[in-house]
């Protein structure tokens, strides 16, 4: 397998820098800055060390054996990145994207955020590095996740409403690029997913990536040899692209990405991209997207806050079509289902997103011999979903 | 300065010329295909035009204007609402070309281009009439594949520049244009402001030295003043977001062409005073 993205930002057909002119300059300028941190040895030595001294990594790989027994089938393992600070996967990459605006000198942060995990993980950064920070958010998820808008605001960042589009997180994406087309020259925008135009995807996967790189070195010493399947549920994908990505040229290892199936694929309300969707161009880059038969971006439905965005990362987009990963979807159903299963056999509960990975390892893993080694990436943890889920249960809280 | 005016014979390229010949600056008025609905764009297209506009961008509305201001947001999911997809506009257009020789450029998103194909758009979009397009996410970099068919059916690609724009990349983008370019005025979404940058002028000037092509301003300018100041220098002034408002706001009235009409009259007298001083030029 080639290194890819290539000099067009493409891997394969996918990818691009499909933005308005203003940003162009923009994007060359992060590139640059990107290449040249990466091999600047004080950089790697900062993240390394605020990732171990204030993320809290390496993150536990832990053997679920009540779990496995319960299914009967290969062993599963989760990647607790559930514990890292903030809650999520999602620091690795904030951590990582805020060093760079440090060094590019840029005095002001914006992200957009969907379930908020995003937000929070961007706004805590800000804090640490002392930037300002506004984060865009769609109005109906500033709504249904006021305990994450409460965690920015603490945090010291300025929450701003989406009310065009959807009033969700493609609608948060739309507004923070306007935002940045009119602030580019001191604002750092920090997507929060492996997605967006050439260089934030390979950017995202980069940080992403020390979940895989911890993965692979862990499951040697528990089990002397590669996992034989890496689960992680895919949205914009970057917990994905980031337990994936170091094991893409061991052809052995499968790589499975679960997509939320909603209520169902056979009507509108889910968020399966690459299962359902077809090829278009949206927010910088080519890749799978929900649309209509005209080309403009369908409403998407998930229990999963995180999980409702209407594109995909377009490396995943390219593992897809050149078969070297595979991609499902699971329901919300499905997903509440892994969510309390996992709570019950071990302690632990898992975010509504991350669920979708454990559940599509509940079906696998009964049907695959027992020395089989199974890795699910448990990307964040369910706290935040509380109140989601009560209500699914039928619970008032 | 490289002359390389591409599609010398193209409406756009000869409308440039015709109004270089009087010292005039083009008026572009940027509406929304479909806003309020398709029959009422037909109508303004021809009114505009009888009130003075040189040139029309049709907007094809998309899902998520990203460089758009809440202005053209709006207008563009009343569009879209109206059922303003790309087949339907290019009916329309060709119901327009039985009565009009003005040129028209389609101005867009890549997604529903890229959804409909390149090449069967651009074939499409040259036998209704439409004489260039302008895709906003599309930078040159990313624009072969339309590029290529476009120039196929006699069609300008019209791109953007930027204030961020670096002049050397400027340069290269202009060798890649053809019709004229589009010096967007702020770092910004489109939208009304109440003053232009103040480098504007000297700007506009610097992209002279790179390029023949005219260069047309737009973003942010909303006002017959406004409209003046940009005609002073530059080969065309577009003007949007303040009537995607003006058709926000009359959408229901009987009177909304004629209400456009008049603000697009008011644009142009204010443009032909910058270059010919005093009033209006009465023959025009």
């Amino acid at each position: 397998m080639q290194n890819l993205p290539d000099s067009h930002g493409r891997f394969g057909q996918f990818g691009g820098r499909f933005v308005a002119e203003t940003l162009m300059p923009a994007l060359f300028e992060l590139e640059k800055a990107y290449k040249v941190a990466r091999r600047d040895p004080k950089f790697r030595e900062d993240l390394s060390r605020y990732s171990r001294e204030y993320v809290g990594r390496p993150t536990p790989l832990f053997f679920c054996a009540n779990l496995t027994a319960k299914l009967g089938g290969a062993k599963v393992y989760l990647k607790r990145e559930d514990l890292c600070h903030t809650g999520a996967h999602k620091v690795n990459n904030t951590l990582g994207q805020a060093l760079l605006a440090e060094r590019m000198g840029k005095s002001r942060i914006t992200a957009e955020t969907g379930a908020g995990q995003h937000g929070v993980a961007t706004a805590t950064m800000a804090a640490l590095f002392k930037r300002e920070c506004e984060v865009f958010m769609g109005s109906v998820d500033v709504e249904r996740q006021s305990l994450n808008v409460f965690r920015m605001k603490l945090l010291g960042a300025k929450v701003t409403p989406v009310d065009s589009g959807s009033k969700s997180l493609k609608d948060a994406l739309n507004e923070a690029l306007r935002d940045w087309i009119a602030t580019v020259r001191d604002t750092y925008y920090l997507i929060g997913t492996a997605a967006g135009p050439h260089p934030y995807p390979m950017i995202v996967r980069d940080f992403q990536a020390v979940i895989g790189r911890e993965a692979r070195r862990q499951i040697v010493t528990h089990e002397g040899r590669l996992p034989d399947v890496l689960i992680a549920c895919v949205n914009g994908g970057s917990n994905a692209i980031g337990l994936f990505y170091p094991f893409i040229k061991d052809a052995a290892v499968r790589m499975i990405g679960v997509e939320a199936a909603g209520l169902g694929l056979s009507g509108p309300m889910h968020a399966a991209t690459i299962t359902a969707g077809s090829v278009g161009v949206l927010h910088g880059n080519r890749t799978y997207l929900l649309q209509d038969e005209m080309g403009q971006i369908r409403e998407t439905h998930s229990i999963a806050a995180g999980l409702d965005y209407p594109g995909v990362g377009p490396e995943h987009s390219w593992l897809k079509d050149t078969g070297r990963a595979d991609y499902v979807a699971v329901t919300d159903a499905e997903a509440l289902e892994a969510l309390k299963t996992l709570s019950e056999t071990e302690g632990i509960i898992p975010a509504l997103e991350s669920s979708h990975a454990v559940a599509y390892a509940m079906k696998l893993a009964p049907t695959l011999p027992r020395e089989q080694v199974i890795v699910v990436n448990l990307s964040g943890r369910g706290d935040k979903d509380m109140g989601t889920v009560a209500k699914a249960f039928g619970v008032t809280i | 300065m490289t002359n390389r005016i591409k599609n010398p014979n193209g409406r756009i390229a000869a409308k440039f010329t015709e109004l270089r010949a009087r010292d005039e600056a083009a008026l572009i008025p940027y509406i929304v295909a479909g806003d309020p609905d398709l029959e009422t764009t037909r109508r303004l297209v021809l009114e505009l035009e009888a009130r003075g506009a040189d040139l029309i961008e049709l907007g094809v509305p998309f899902s998520d204007p990203m460089a758009d201001g809440p202005a053209n947001q709006r207008a563009a999911a009343r569009g879209l609402a109206a059922g303003a997809t790309i087949p339907a506009i290019l009916s329309m257009v060709a119901e327009l070309r039985r009565s009009t020789r003005i040129p028209l450029i389609l101005f867009g998103y890549y997604n529903p281009i890229f959804h409909y194909g390149c090449d069967r758009l651009c074939a499409d979009a040259a036998r209704a009439g439409i004489d260039g397009m302008l895709v906003v996410d599309l930078p040159p970099e990313e624009a072969q594949e339309l590029a290529r068919p476009s120039a196929a059916a006699g069609l300008d690609i019209i791109y953007l520049l930027a204030p961020t724009t670096p002049l050397a990349r400027s340069r290269i983008i202009a060798r890649s244009a053809s019709g004229f370019l589009y010096y967007v005025s702020v770092a910004g979404v489109t939208g009304a402001r109440t003053s232009l940058a103040l480098d504007l002028p000297g700007n506009v000037r610097d992209l002279r030295t790179v390029t023949d092509l005219p260069i047309g301003v737009g973003f942010g300018i909303s006002t017959p003043a406004q409209a003046r100041e940009v005609a002073a220098f530059a080969d065309a002034v577009v003007v949007g977001s303040a009537i995607s408002q003006l058709i926000e706001a009359h959408a229901h009235s009987a009177e909304l062409v004629e209400i456009v009409g008049e603000f697009a009259g008011a644009l142009k007298e204010a443009m032909r005073t910058a270059r010919h001083g005093g009033g209006a030029d009465a023959t025009a």
